[in-house]
């Protein structure tokens, strides 16, 4: 209950009943960047989306990157940005995934919003002043998932109302984006955070809610989160409640961020790899392997694969450890690796299009022992 | 009167058996308010569905047990009506986008989807966004709740359409206050990136052998009867991993013979008995009348709504017990190949057929000698 008596973070206005949850809120929410400026990593959008916000004239927008790296956060703080809380509601309109989005009903909904001409209106309830920019801003969060249909009749839609809307398109994936559709916007690519920022951001964190954060433990979320911000910091809000919850209290370690991220632990790494005839580097103490030379290295195969399936990684994950474990590995051949480097690009795209897992680290398996031997 | 697997079923994290660590990890995230989403993998019967269960027990107290079921209706884009069964308490809801054989069969749950009502299927991605709208826009109305949000439960999650698991994404974002989801699938393969971003992953990994004698030793004594250490020997071999099969077939075995004493025979499901039979027919005889005996088989499995995965894999599983070393794991090769271009594909009889086909010329050959190398793609 210590919590109870920590410093509150500073807030930013909205519904005081809201606030009070605040310290129950999911750290990814709490930390959601409150302005632009607090976007780390992505310099280069920050920095042109603050130059037109001096200037108050947007360009229809396209962000685009992988998950978690602050595409949503980045348009809503600079939607708050240039018309503060008052007007946000009438100037704002958010349409995401969840939300029906056949082209009539876009088309309907984004008339009925775009109708009002928007007045200005620059002082707010805080005390503070917005630009106010006379346009409303269409926010169209993972636009990827709009029908191509949809993306079409689009087009038009943002020329018809262009003198009083600005249209961002979010994404995961910009290639999903029709061509006319991706044209008629400034694009930004949001790319996924580099070490140096997820370390600054998440010991930020660490240190406002008074966690011991090592950095083993940091790298350790750095490396198993891979530029994804948001699920780093959803493992470390992870990490510290456990580690609070033991008595007495005991410091995170890297070893718990890998048990929650999934990672699959070294030794049974080791000893799957062991069956499969890879040789053992000076870390790893593994008896000399049954599986070369022996009779059936078929069945050891088979029955080490089923015993990794019965424990329920994730075949992607799996695959991924033991890919790098192959790949730098110092005693396998180039030759070797090469093949081995097949097999994994091929598992990949399989298990991408929905394949059965136990039948492909089988395949991955058996092709790494083929190729060993 | 229910059966053991549910009547013996943990209803609280204290109750649980086995996975320790993980259960007081659950705990101590039910205990802080900020409880997160929540993502439950792992393979079939290994617990995942009793242990979220236990976890809403703790978070809301016995109240969630309160269970109604509600019929309701859905209208797709287009303006048709989806019924859909809704299982709910106070603080929770639950729902299974798709329909799923019964367990009874000791399927793997996730592959043997098939949608009796194909129009829910499509339309997963209708069902999600109103019924979490509907959650995320109703406040908690119980005062002495003990949460302030409502949990959206949703089985077998790997079988979302894309579009249904893109309508989750900022939902989930934007409803934080009021709700949290617990997904419940096999595998993490087929979720997209930014719902796993969103989720606190949890992996359950079946239980060891000795934690599932622990299992069906707790229920032997519920039931005050000895079980006998061969028995539960015989029955954990054989469920390979899986405590509700183990359980299952514990409580048939019970009636069969009420000593569980001697050697037992565990019946195989039908659909297992047959698959056998279709890889004795591959490796007895390799010809084009045989394929034509072979897919009317198959046939048959597909008719009885056995998923092709199955088929396939248990089929390749007992094809590969009964040849030469040499070309077992050629065997297989083409078993995940031809499982790929199932999924893709629209016609799962065909790939079956070639996958037979190819075992057939993989075998002929290799018995007489030739060598296949060069026979690769
Ligand atoms: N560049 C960033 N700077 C600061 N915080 C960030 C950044 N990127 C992500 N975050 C953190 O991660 C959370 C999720 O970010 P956000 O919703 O912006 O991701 P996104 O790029 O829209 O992801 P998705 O593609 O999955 O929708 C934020 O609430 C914030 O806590
Ligand atoms: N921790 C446990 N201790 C004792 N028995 C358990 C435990 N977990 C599960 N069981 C038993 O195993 C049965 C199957 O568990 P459950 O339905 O939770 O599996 P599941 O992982 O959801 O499987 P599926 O993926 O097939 O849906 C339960 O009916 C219960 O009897
Ligand atoms: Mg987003
Ligand atoms: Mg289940």
């Amino acid at each position: 209950m210590d919590k109870f008596f920590q410093p509150q973070a500073p807030r930013q206005s909205k519904a005081q009943k809201q606030a009070a949850d605040s310290q129950l809120q999911p750290w990814v929410e709490k930390y959601r960047p409150k302005t632009i400026d607090d976007v780390t990593s992505q310099e280069h959008t920050v920095a042109v989306l603050q130059k037109s916000l001096l200037s108050t004239n947007l360009p229809h927008m396209l962000f685009y990157g992988p998950p978690g790296n602050g595409k949503t956060s980045t348009i809503l703080a600079l939607a708050r940005q240039l018309f503060g809380p008052d007007n946000f509601r009438t100037r704002v309109l958010e349409l995401n995934a969840s939300d029906e989005r056949g082209i009539s009903i876009v088309r309907e909904k984004i008339k009925d919003f775009a109708r009002q001409t928007p007045r200005a209106q620059a002082v707010s309830s805080d005390g503070k002043t917005y630009p106010c920019p006379p346009y409303k801003i269409i926010i169209l969060d993972e636009a990827d998932s709009m029908t191509q249909d949809a993306q079409a009749a689009l087009r038009r839609i943002m020329e018809t109302y262009a003198r009083i809307t600005r249209f961002c398109l979010v994404c995961n994936y910009v290639t999903r984006i029709i061509e006319p559709l991706a044209s008629r916007c400034s694009k930004f690519r949001f790319k996924p955070l580099d070490p140096g920022s997820t370390s600054s951001r998440l010991s930020h964190i660490a240190t406002c809610e008074h966690v011991d954060a090592s950095p083993d433990v940091i790298s350790a979320l750095i490396n198993t989160s891979q530029g994804d911000l948001r699920r780093s910091i959803t493992y470390l809000q992870s990490a510290s409640r456990l580690s609070s919850s033991t008595v007495p209290p005991t410091p995170i370690t890297a070893r718990d961020i890998q048990e929650i991220a999934g990672v699959v632990p070294d030794v049974v790494i080791n000893d799957f790899v062991a069956t499969l005839g890879v040789e053992g580097t000076n870390d790893m103490d593994i008896d000399p392997s049954p599986g070369s030379g022996s009779k059936s290295n078929f069945d050891a195969i088979r029955k080490k694969v089923k015993e990794v399936v019965r424990e329920g990684y994730s075949a992607s994950q799996l695959l991924s450890q033991l890919h790098d474990l192959v790949i730098l590995h110092p005693t396998i051949t180039a030759r070797q690796k090469a093949r081995c480097a097949l097999v994994f690009a091929e598992a990949d795209k399989a298990l991408c299009d929905g394949a059965d897992e136990e039948l492909w680290i089988l395949e991955v398996a058996l092709r790494i022992h083929k190729a060993l031997s | 009167m229910s059966l053991w697997v549910d009547k013996y079923r943990p209803r609280t994290l204290d109750d649980l058996h086995y996975h320790h660590d993980l259960t007081a990890r659950l705990k101590s995230l039910a205990a802080s308010g900020d409880f997160p989403h929540m993502l439950f993998y792992g393979p079939s019967g290994a617990g995942k569905k009793t242990r979220i269960a236990c976890t809403l027990r703790q978070l809301f107290g016995p109240g969630v047990e309160k269970l109604r079921i509600d019929q309701r209706v859905f209208l797709t884009p287009s303006k048709r009506k989806l019924d859909l069964n809704v299982v709910q308490s106070n603080f929770h809801i639950e729902i299974t986008p798709r329909l799923v054989l019964h367990s009874r069969t000791y399927l793997p749950r996730s592959s043997c989807i098939y949608t009796v009502n194909s129009e829910v299927g499509m339309y997963d991605r209708v069902v999600i966004q109103e019924i979490l709208k509907e959650i995320a826009q109703t406040q908690q109305v119980d005062l002495n709740a003990k949460q302030r949000f409502k949990v959206v439960i949703i089985n077998d999650a790997d079988t979302l359409s894309r579009d249904a698991q893109a309508a989750l994404r900022r939902t989930m974002e934007k409803y934080m206050n009021n709700m949290r989801i617990i997904l419940c699938a096999n595998s993490t393969s087929k979720l997209i990136a930014p719902i796993k971003s969103r989720c606190l992953l949890v992996r359950v990994a079946a239980p060891s052998s000795e934690e599932m004698h622990n299992a069906l030793e707790y229920v032997a004594k519920r039931e005050k009867f000895d079980l006998p250490p061969e028995a539960s020997q015989q029955i954990v071999e054989d469920s390979n991993g899986n405590l509700r099969k183990a359980i299952l077939v514990l409580e048939a075995l019970k009636m069969q013979s009420p000593d569980l004493s001697g050697p037992l025979s565990i019946a195989k499901p039908d659909w297992e008995t047959y698959c056998h039979k279709v890889a004795d027919m591959i490796i007895q005889e390799q010809s084009p009348q045989r394929v034509m005996d072979v897919r009317a088989k198959l046939y048959e499995l597909l008719s009885h709504c056995i998923p092709a995965t199955v088929i396939l894999k248990t089929v390749a599983e007992r094809v590969v017990d009964k040849v030469d070393e040499s070309i077992k794991a050629d065997i297989m090769h083409w078993a995940a190949i031809y499982e790929v271009r199932m999924r893709q594909g629209n016609k799962k009889i065909f790939h079956l057929e070639a996958w037979v086909v190819k075992v057939m010329s993989l075998y002929k050959h290799s018995f007489y000698g030739i060598d296949l190398d060069d026979f690769e793609e």
